[in-house]
């Protein structure tokens, strides 16, 4: 063997403990699951027919749909408004703003969850003061249903998509700005013709990784979305460990896994995903 | 662009405080229509924050911009119609050449069929004509600086400022650019205020020349009158090179007076400071000469020749002097008769009115 083929075996066996971890505890399972859908409870494509003839799987997977896409669209006006805030900030306003933004990350998504359905519970807080100040007479319907997810999931997924947006306006230089005024736009038209395109990349990037992570999101649709509406995550779960359909349930996980992919490949075409994720060099 | 679009501009008592700190000092001067002035000093001496205050960047603590006797200095950036060159050029990456250059005129609302033949004409001007639907960053270094000219030119600004708009070029490129400046400034006759701190680029552009120091402008004037008649020490030595001499003003006679340094008397012509005080004289180097056997100059000094260096058109020599310390001198090299070596005992020589009283520099 030559030096230089040693050398690189010498890297791989680096390696090999955490392409082991990786293969056993999940490519293989992922594989499993794959394996499953296909052969449970008979083997074929008769769980994947579902996908066009049940309208059960078929509501699911818009519900899933739709509630991404808002949480999306909400998640990137909210967050584009706090980096925009925090790209203009002074250095010592940024570091507070950034501490606001990543604060509710460390907090469990339980803990949130739960929070949120204090919040807007019948008799919560929200409802409650809105009733003293003599706004609504009935309590509003503010949690358990489509509403209460679509709260708790932009809330969730705000800091998500600041970070993506806050690294591509960061990078926008500033002179730019000056430059653009200084030439006779208003502040308006500086937005509109250099801020706003300049950040676009970051927007996408955003975009993309909201709407993945919520594609696959369980916790909190289930807590307060009360079961009555159930997105993609829940139902898998509901077909495995209440109903015992695992043909069912894994070939909805690997439909989601397949959706995740192809929306990756697809926006590999358009943004740079490595930098976009910040594993770049 | 008519030759007579230029607009005068004036400063008065300008000043820019951060903090304690005072980035531009009480400075008051005049541009007039069609000028090209060039405020000159080193990093810190805050001709950029009053190139920036010109533009409506920056609001100043005290004192005014004006613009043809009007009070600008309220105005937002936006509104003053100037043409900017930025340092660094800040072209707009994702816009092409051509969009570039149109955006003054699409902010202002101008239709695209006069927006067209607008930046045909400005690119025209910097001779970028065949770059139209490039990106910025496909250009080289000097096409980019281009782009940016034409582009703070084609809404036909009132001042075209520009901030250090060649210090990012090398040498060869830097020289080219720079007669190209100051045609196009001959052509399109209007006003320019450039900011630099580079003083050769400065000599060969301007009509007029603000030296800083400190925030505060130091001396401000036509670029000949400002290298021979510099007022400080500051000025002789930032503006090319500059030897000094010391001494005291002893005897004054009809057109200069005697300047006595140790032993040595000095014949100086020109007004200079009373009799008995102390006076700095300022003498570049390219006013002595080399004596050779016999010769004489009116004032003559002797000295060894402690290092020297061949420059091509000529050589720069250092000479150790017993009474007048180390003297720098600039030989053409067609004209020595001597072949300089280090420790050669040489005499220099200089006339009477080479050299020049200054004032040392307020701490």
């Amino acid at each position: 063997m030559s030096a230089a083929g040693r050398t690189s075996a010498g890297w791989w066996l680096l390696i090999l403990p955490a392409l082991l971890l990786v293969l056993v505890f999940y490519i293989a399972p992922i594989l499993q699951v794959l394996a499953i859908s296909v052969s449970e409870p008979e083997p074929g494509f008769a769980n994947y027919e579902r996908l066009w003839t049940s309208e059960g799987v078929q509501r699911v997977i818009l519900t899933t749909l739709r509630i991404c896409t808002i949480t999306t669209a909400l998640a990137l006006l909210l967050g584009y408004a706090i980096a925009y805030a925090i790209t203009l900030a002074s250095p010592r306003a940024r570091g507070w703003w950034m501490l606001a933004v990543l604060v509710p990350l460390w907090i469990s998504v339980l803990v949130r969850a739960f929070a949120w359905v204090t919040l807007l519970r019948r008799q919560g807080l929200v409802n409650n003061m809105l009733m003293q100040w003599g706004l609504i007479s009935e309590p509003l319907a503010l949690v358990w249903n489509e509403f209460g997810i679509l709260v708790g999931m932009v809330h969730y997924m705000v800091p998500f998509a600041v970070l993506p947006m806050l690294s591509t306006m960061r990078e926008i230089d500033p002179r730019l700005l000056a430059a653009a005024r200084g030439l006779g736009a208003s502040r308006g038209q500086v937005f509109r013709s250099i801020f706003l395109p300049l950040s676009t990349p970051g927007v996408i990037a955003a975009g993309v990784l909201v709407f993945i992570f919520s594609l696959g999101f369980y916790i909190t649709p289930a807590i307060l979305g009360g079961g009555k509406t159930l997105m993609a995550a829940e139902w898998i779960s509901l077909q495995i460990l209440d109903l015992i359909r695992w043909g069912l349930g894994t070939m909805l996980a690997t439909v989601l896994v397949l959706a995740i992919l192809v929306t990756l490949i697809v926006f590999s075409r358009v943004v740079d995903l490595r930098r976009m994720f910040g594993t770049g060099g | 662009m008519s030759a007579l679009a230029g607009h005068a501009l004036a400063l008065r008592g300008l000043t820019k405080r951060y903090g304690a700190f005072t980035a531009v000092d009480d400075v008051s001067l005049e541009v007039a229509q069609g000028q090209f002035l060039t405020l000159l000093g080193p990093s810190g001496s805050g001709k950029t924050t009053i190139l920036m205050a010109v533009a409506g960047f920056v609001a100043p603590s005290a004192g005014t911009v004006l613009l043809d006797g009007g009070d600008i200095t309220p105005l937002p950036p936006e509104k003053r119609d100037f043409g900017m060159v930025f340092q660094g050029y800040a072209l707009f990456p994702h816009m092409s050449v051509a969009d570039n250059v149109a955006f003054p005129l699409r902010v202002r609302g101008m239709s695209r069929a006069d927006r067209d033949a607008k930046v045909r004409a400005a690119l025209d001007l910097v001779q970028l004509q065949k770059f139209t639907d490039r990106l910025p960053r496909q250009l080289s270094g000097g096409q980019q600086q281009r782009v940016a000219l034409a582009r703070a030119l084609v809404f036909d600004p009132k001042l075209l400022l520009l901030d250090e708009p060649l210090s990012a070029l090398d040498k060869k490129l830097r020289a080219e650019l720079q007669e190209e400046l100051k045609a196009l400034h001959r052509r399109i006759g209007r006003t320019f205020v450039n900011v630099t701190h580079d003083q050769e680029e400065a000599l060969s552009l301007s009509d007029t020349i603000a030296i800083l120091n400190h925030g505060k402008l130091v001396q401000i004037g036509d670029p000949n009158g400002l290298y021979e008649r510099p007022r400080t020490r500051f000025v002789a030595d930032f503006l090319g090179k500059s030897n000094f001499l010391e001494g005291t003003v002893r005897t004054r006679m009809a057109e200069g007076f005697l300047l006595e340094a140790g032993p040595v008397q000095l014949r100086v012509h020109g007004a200079g400071p009373a009799e008995g005080t102390r006076a700095l004289l300022s003498l570049r180097p390219e006013k002595l000469a080399l004596l050779a056997e016999g010769e004489t100059a009116d004032n003559v000094v002797e000295g060894t020749i402690r290092a020297w260096s061949y420059l091509g058109a000529g050589s720069s020599l250092v000479v150790a002097t017993e009474h007048l310390g180390e003297i720098r001198a600039v030989l053409p090299a067609w004209k020595s008769s001597i072949d300089p070596a280090e420790g050669l005992r040489v005499r220099l020589g200089w006339a009477a009115d080479a050299a020049v009283p200054v004032e040392e520099d307020a701490a």
